[in-house]
Formats: C-alpha cells, structure tokens, sequence
C-alpha cells in the first residue's frame, strides 16, 4: 500500500492475521463440526472413546455400512413430521415480513417526512419498546388470548411478531427515507400529486434497496424468533424453533438426539444461504443506525 | 406534511405498537397485582361402619367455575412481589440475620429463584458487553488490514454466530461442550477428570453461557465498527504519521475517538439484547446452575399449572430492571436532543 500511514511492520501484520484466522476458525468450526457430524450415527458425533471417531465415522461404517448416513435426516423430517413446521415457519415468516414492511415504510415515511416534535417522541417510544424483552410481553399477551379464544393459532403470533418488530422497522426505514432526497416527492406534489400519490409513484419505485435490508432484519427475527412462538403457538402448529426445543427433550428420552442435530442443521441452512446472497445488504443494515446516528 | 397527512401515515404502525406492547405492559402490571384462586375447600360428613368423621375434600366443579369466572385470580396487592419467588423481604431479612458472614448471606439469596436469575443476568449483561466491544474493535482492526480479496468471506464467516437463531447457535456450542462433545470429552482427557461436565460444575456452566454471548454478538460490534474504521479520514491519520505518531498512538488518538459514538450505541444495543438473555438457557439445559429474568418468566408461563400474577410480577421487575440499565444513555440522549433543538 502506498499511503504510507497504512505501512506496517510484517511481525504486527503476522499477529493480526493471526488473530483473524484464530477468529475465523471460532466462528465456522461449530456449524462445520455439527454439518459433519449430523450425517453420521450418534456414537460418533458423541463419541467418548475418541473425538476423531466423528471425522472418520468408524461406528456409522459398522452401524450403517456407509461413511455418511441420512438416519437423523429421515428420523427428524420423516418421523417427527419436521417438515410440517417447516411450512408454519414459512407462512410466518413471509406474512411477518410482508405486513411488516408495509406498516413500517408507510410509518418511517411519514416520520422522515414530518419536522414536528412529536415525530421524535414517536421515535423514542419506539426504542423504549425495543428495549422491552420480549418474554414480558408474551407475559401479558396469555391471559388475554385465552381468554378471546385466539391462543395456539398462526395468524396471532403472526400480529404479536409483526408489532415486535415495528420498534425496529420504524427505525431503520425512517434512517433510509432520510436519505432519499425530500425534493423529490415535494415536486411531485408541486405537479398536483396528493402525499400518498407521491409516495406511491415517486417515493415506492427508488426505496427498494431500504425495503430489502429491513426485510431481512424481519425476516431474521421472525424466523430466529423463540419466545413468542414456543408461547403462543400450540402443538399442531408449531414452527421450526419450538420444535427443535421440543425435541432435545424427546429425542433424548428415545435416545435419538441425532434426529435433533440433522433439524437443527437442516434450520441452519437458509440462514447460510441468506447471508451469502444479502450479505452487503445485511452489514450495511447493521450500520445504518450506528453511522448515521 | 400536515398533521393530519401524518396521522393517516404512521397509525397503522403505532396501532400495533400500542395494542400489542403498550396495552401488554399494562396488562402485566394488572395481572401482577393478582393470584390464582385457591382451591374450592368444602368440608363433609364421610360416615362409615365405624362412625361418621369431618373430612375436607376438593370442590372441583366450584375451583373450575370460579377460575373461569374471574380467570384473573383474587386481587392480592403486592403479595407477588414481596413473596418466596420474588423479592422474598421475609427471607432475605431471615438470612442477613442469621448469617454469620457476607458470603454465607449472599449464598443464602442465591438459593431464591429471584436473586439467582438477576445474578445470572446482570453477571452476563456486564460480562459480555465490554467483551464483545473489545473484541469486535480487535476484530475489526485485523479485517480492515487483510488484503482487500480475503475482506468479503472474512466477512460471511463472522457473520454466521450473529445470524443463526440464538437456541440452535447455543445447542451447536452446548454438544461441543457436553459431556460427550468433542470439546468437553477432550477436557475429560486433559484434565484426566473423568467426572468433569458443564452439568456439575455451576461455574463451568456460567464460563460457557458468557463464552456463548461473547461469540453470538462480537459479530455485531465487528460489522459496526468496521463500517465506522471507513469512515475515519485517511488524511487525518496521514498528518498523524507526519507528526511522529507510531501506531499504537494512531490507534489511540485517531481511531479511538472516531469510534465513541459507535461505542455508545453498541453499548444501548448490548444492554438490551443481554438483558433478556434466555435461548442459551433453554438451550444448555442450566437451570440447576443459572437461570436469567426472561427464563423464570418462561417457566412460569409454560408449566401445567401457569402462574400468571407469579410470571408477570417477575415481568414488571425486569422492565423496571431495562429501565434503570438504559436511563443514563436515555437522559444522555435526551441532553444532545435539548441542545439541539434550542
């Protein structure tokens, strides 16, 4: 490098690829380890006798004849029904993302949009509500939904997650429509368009990028979520996180856990996928509210 | 945008946060100044052969149509604060009385479900915050001086223990560490130790749990402040090298002060998410050894016989407990406001 302040001498450059490489190898090589292992038989991947027994898999080539085997794969899917809260996951989340962002850029637009006071005080009610863990709420939803009949169900969690997330969507959108000049909707208006013409012709067709990044956010809590649906939702509709956790306890009674490492892999792989594809996306939504204040 | 223009716009977003945050603080705070009913006592003449004796049986059918009824419970005033599960006065003044010495009272509190679980928590919220803070500004200074094609799967790695769903992240780590994991076997072995196991050692278990935060949320202060180290001018620290400035100093007097407000704003952000610590729990099955605000809640709510006033007593203390955590940042932040606006 030629900017001669950012020259360094080769023993602290040796030290700080050092530090990233020790970094880099304690944040992959649990999730490598446990892919491994979720394809071989449970003696292997707790195996007491000897840890390499998971890299070379000596009890699955005994048990199952094979170097991988799928059993905690089709236990898990086929067996324990894994797949039908795979679905419920699936409508959760995409209808948590959908409503979200539509309550979310029509509230942060308004809020980017409006110089009064109580714009910030709307604001800062909204952090005081992000800072409200989440398992108090749900301490105050149960009674009530008991009571009215709509606890166990989808379509409530679906709402409770929507609100939750509404602190943090109103946050992020409000920061992004900051940032798309107001010169473009005010002409607009100047040219007879009404605030919500202008919102919808003008200010919809550039906010994408922001509307994607917030997404992503929903989508991460919705999907990452535990509190609200191992709480609110009942047995038969139980998403994915629930039923991981509901598995260490059966699972390990039948002597199965490996059923419960192949769901827990198989929950970890959209994650993956995620962050490859949206991974700019996701680090500049991380930002967005530290940088720009 | 005219006030009215402004209501049509934001309602529907303030609706929700009114109806599902707001009205359920307020349903907690009512819910925690109530009990469940008691059981429906009556008592009947049981006669036999050899005479007929009172007997004090259950009314079910009553117990069941009071409880539906008033599915609140009986009004108790503050009895679920002060009681055995919470901040038990009577229990905690028995102790300081009759302990002999600091540390024989503070073991004494930490047998009361309360006093263990804000042990626990406040131990973890102030652990792994400033960890996480330094280690992600170390992290962050490495990254930013790799070459510029190693930056981007640097990146994807570091982001995945942030990413992954706090239970299944704690799970991966806990059959790591379990007895038969491939770490805690390999301690086993090191230690020649046979009996050496996160279950039976509370503060293994606690070492883990903090080790586990650590590495759930360094990821989030690495992005934030290498996002921040682009940020800081190149020809700033240019004229810090000119003037004699060694590294270690270029660190210290340029950089640094360029990340303070990133700082404070992990730090709002750490306080928090750790204050609600709880997947972990669930996930290491700790509760012999720790258990946090959110996770007695939970087991409040999710055992057979749900104690709602018991659940939402802890549930107002927590909120009081996030109240006290934020209120320097938030009278902080309400200072930079006032200055600005006159």
């Amino acid at each position: 490098m030629s900017n001669p302040a950012q020259r360094r001498s080769t023993s602290l450059a040796i030290i700080s690829t050092g530090f990233v490489v020790l970094w880099i190898i304690v944040a992959a090589a649990p999730f490598l380890w446990t892919l491994w292992g979720s394809m071989k038989v449970q003696g292997d991947f707790f195996s007491k006798a000897d840890w390499t027994n998971a890299l070379y898999g000596v009890r699955t080539m005994v048990e199952t004849g094979d170097f991988f085997t799928l059993n905690g794969y089709y236990g898990a899917w086929i067996e324990h029904g894994f797949g039908e809260s795979v679905i419920n996951t699936t409508i959760v989340v995409v209808s948590t993302v959908i409503i979200s962002l539509t309550l979310g850029t029509l509230g942060g637009y308004a809020l980017a949009r409006s110089g009064f006071k109580y714009s910030f005080w709307i604001l800062m009610l909204a952090l005081a509500f992000r800072a409200m863990p989440h398992i108090t709420l749900v301490s105050g939803y149960l009674l009530p939904f008991f009571e009215w009949n709509i606890w166990g169900y989808l379509p409530t969690s679906i709402i409770v997650l929507v609100a939750i997330n509404q602190p943090f969507t109103l946050w992020m959108l409000h920061s992004f429509f900051l940032n798309i000049p107001k010169d473009l909707d005010e002409s607009a208006m100047v040219d007879g368009c009404t605030r919500f013409q202008a919102f919808r012709h003008v200010i919809i067709p550039v906010m994408w990028p922001g509307v994607i990044t917030t997404g992503l956010f929903s989508f991460l809590l919705a999907y990452n979520d535990f509190a609200v649906t191992a709480s609110l939702l009942s047995q038969d509709n139980q998403t994915m996180i629930p039923k991981i956790a509901s598995f260490l306890g059966t699972t390990q009674v039948e002597g199965n856990v490996m059923f419960a490492v192949a769901a827990v892999v198989s929950a970890m792989i959209p994650l993956f996928l995620l962050v490859m594809f949206f991974q700019r996306q996701i680090v500049s939504g991380l930002t967005a509210g530290a940088v720009k204040g | 945008m005219p006030h009215r223009t402004f209501f049509w716009f934001i309602i529907p977003s303030l609706a929700a946060m009114i109806l599902f945050i707001a009205l359920p603080v307020i349903s907690v705070l009512i819910q925690s100044l109530h009990v469940e009913h008691e059981q429906v006592l009556i008592s009947a003449e049981n006669c036999g052969p050899f005479g007929c004796k009172q007997v004090v049986i259950i009314d079910t059918a009553a117990t069941a149509q009071i409880r539906a009824d008033q599915p609140l419970g009986r009004f108790s005033g503050f009895d679920n604060y002060t009681n055995r599960s919470h901040l038990a006065f009577d229990e905690v003044s028995l102790a300081w009385g009759s302990s002999d010495s600091i540390s024989d009272f503070i073991k004494q509190m930490l047998n009361l479900p309360f006093y263990k679980a804000l042990a626990f928590t406040l131990t973890y919220t102030f652990v792994v915050t400033p960890f996480v803070i330094v280690l992600g500004l170390a992290i962050a200074l490495g990254v930013n001086a790799l070459p510029k094609f190693a930056k981007g799967p640097t990146i994807f790695v570091s982001l995945l223990p942030m990413i992954v769903t706090p239970l299944i992240g704690s799970l991966i780590l806990f059959w790591m560490i379990d007895g038969d994991g491939v770490i805690g076997a390999s301690l086993q072995l090191l230690f020649n130790d046979p009996d050496l196991s996160l279950k039976a050692s509370p503060s293994l278990t606690w070492m883990m749990l903090i080790v586990y935060g650590i590495w759930h949320s360094a990821p989030f202060s690495f992005i934030v402040f290498y996002a921040g180290l682009q940020s800081v001018p190149a020809d700033t620290l240019e004229a810090a090298t000119i003037d004699g400035a060694n590294r270690w100093q270029r660190i210290r007097y340029v950089v640094v002060p360029y990340m303070k407000p990133l700082v404070v704003f992990i730090t709002l952000m750490q306080l928090m998410d750790n204050f609600r610590v709880f997947e972990p729990i669930v996930s290491f099955a700790s509760e012999a050894s720790a258990t946090s605000l959110s996770w007695i809640i939970y087991q409040d709510l999710t055992q057979d016989a749900q104690l709602f006033g018991s659940a939402a007593a802890t549930s107002m203390l927590t909120i009081v407990g996030v109240t006290i955590l934020l209120l320097p940042v938030l009278i902080r932040t309400w200072r930079d406001f006032s200055r600005t606006a006159h």
